[in-house]
């Protein structure tokens, strides 16, 4: 047994949100720099250059780089053999939010109640906390704090397993051109196919957080993802959806088991600024 | 590319040549509100109430600012989604309402009533909160305080960096540039 005390995990959550929203990770920067030469839109292109400057300019004054520092996401893999003391996980997690949020100069964009008041309740909590339990005596967080123009964008079916892949396909390929603009493309999109109906829209948000340089491992759906990826940067909505080649950085999809009856998909998308940063305790 | 110098706020003469593709830098004076500025402003018209604010000739920005760092105007400032305003946006432009700067698509009564009140709807561009902010002079509270970064904000601004999208006969960059690198399949 390992003994970690909850400080230790609410310190790793204000940091790593203050780091995300300040610098968007090499993957980023990189892809960024490889679509400004395949880009043949001369305002895409621009587009592209003015989004790599103001990364740099984020990271350089720390500055958040989105106005829309996002609602709080967590995912906290648990340890086994880990033991905690100190206050409730959940409590010093969203704790490590709030002062995030407060010394980082963050927007506080969460409200109360989602449909009757609407108050904000001006620290960003509570965050959304996605916890599991994993063998061995380490904790690994990583942290994405997502906007909502892209968010709202994102959506799910379940199809009978008639629709097969092209059902598939022309349902993602139908949720990019519906976002079109106001997702603030280029895009990470994220597809979760299995699983049940939540379960499918937590892979998507798993399948996000891979960033823009990770593909599946299996060549099926490596394939698929570049199918995909291909097929969405031909529907012309470019950088800023002012036309162009660069409409995704990248699709990824992330898969589970399902019922006899369905093929569950959701799609969560990421705007450009596709914020994460992770750590292991 | 080349980037045309506006003044605001907009006189007929500007807003009339303004033309879908134009890039432009802002100076001068804007209005800030999204979702729930909007929201208030609605409710405040419909009950026959007295505007907290003039309309007439200003630009709107769809922003929710961050917080500001001490002795700086404002923090990350880049557009919201403009769409979530296009129920109430062309009762704005009714009570006179020139120009609105946000990010995406608008719907077809948005773009008929820029068209009969001569209106313009400029793009920044999304996720360049950290570069805007620095076009932002100054920024005070003018309404709805109890708001936060929702409430209504004037901003005082030089060379902010925006791109006309739909002009105030109806043309649409957004078709126009996507059309052109679409690839049918």
């Amino acid at each position: 047994m390992r003994i970690v005390h909850t400080n230790t995990v609410k310190d790793a959550v204000k940091n790593l949100f203050i780091e995300a929203n300040f610098d968007i990770g090499e993957s980023v920067f990189k892809v960024i720099q490889d679509s400004i030469r395949k880009e043949k839109s001369q305002l895409g292109q621009s587009v592209l250059g003015k989004i790599y400057d103001n990364n740099i300019l984020a990271k350089k004054e720390r500055i958040a780089i989105c106005q829309d520092t996002g609602m709080s996401v967590v995912f906290i893999q648990i340890g086994q053999d880990i033991h905690f003391e100190g206050d409730y996980i959940n409590d010093a997690i969203n704790q490590g939010v709030r002062e995030a949020y407060e010394e980082g100069y963050l927007r506080k964009s969460v409200v109360r109640d989602p449909l009757f008041e609407r108050v904000n309740t001006k620290d960003n909590t509570p965050a959304v906390i996605h916890t599991s339990i994993i063998p061995g005596d380490k904790i690994f967080i990583e942290v994405m704090p997502k906007g909502f123009g892209s968010e709202n964008m994102s959506t799910l079916k379940m199809f009978a397993p008639s629709a097969g892949i092209d059902g598939v396909k022309q349902f993602i390929i139908d949720a990019i051109e519906k976002a079109g603009p106001n997702a603030c493309p280029p895009m990470i999109v994220g597809v979760g196919i299995g699983g049940t109906f939540e379960y499918a829209s937590y892979l998507a948000k798993k399948a996000v957080l891979r960033g823009p340089d990770h593909k599946h491992p299996d060549p099926r759906y490596r394939e698929l993802e570049e199918e995909i990826l291909t097929k969405v940067n031909k529907t012309g909505i470019g950088p800023a959806g002012l036309g162009g080649l660069t409409t995704a950085f990248a699709v990824n999809i992330e898969v589970y088991p399902t019922h006899i009856a369905s093929i569950p998909v959701a799609i969560n998308i990421s705007c450009h600024a596709s914020r994460h940063a992770s750590i292991e305790i | 590319m080349e980037e045309r110098k506006i003044q605001l706020p907009l006189d007929e003469e500007t807003i009339l040549s303004l033309k879908a593709g134009d890039s432009v830098l802002l100076t001068g004076t804007m209005i800030t509100g999204r979702d729930a500025a909007h929201q208030r402003l609605f409710e405040t018209i419909q009950n026959h109430q007295k505007l907290p604010i003039k309309l007439e000739g200003e630009v709107i920005y769809y922003v929710g600012p961050a917080p500001s760092k001490p002795g700086v105007p404002v923090g990350s400032a880049g557009p919201t989604s403009s769409y979530r305003m296009d129920k109430v946006a062309p009762i704005l432009m009714e009570h006179g309402l020139k120009g609105m700067i946000g990010k995406g698509n608008r719907s077809k009564e948005v773009i008929d009533s820029m068209k009969k009140n001569k209106c313009v709807y400029f793009a920044a561009i999304g996720g360049l909160g950290a570069m805007i902010s620095k076009s932002i002079l100054n920024s005070e509270v003018l309404c709805y305080e109890d708001l936060g970064t929702e409430a209504i904000h004037r901003f005082w601004v030089k060379d902010f960096p925006a791109i006309v999208v739909i002009d105030s006969e109806g043309n649409n960059l957004y078709e126009i540039e996507q059309a052109k690198f679409r690839e049918a399949e």
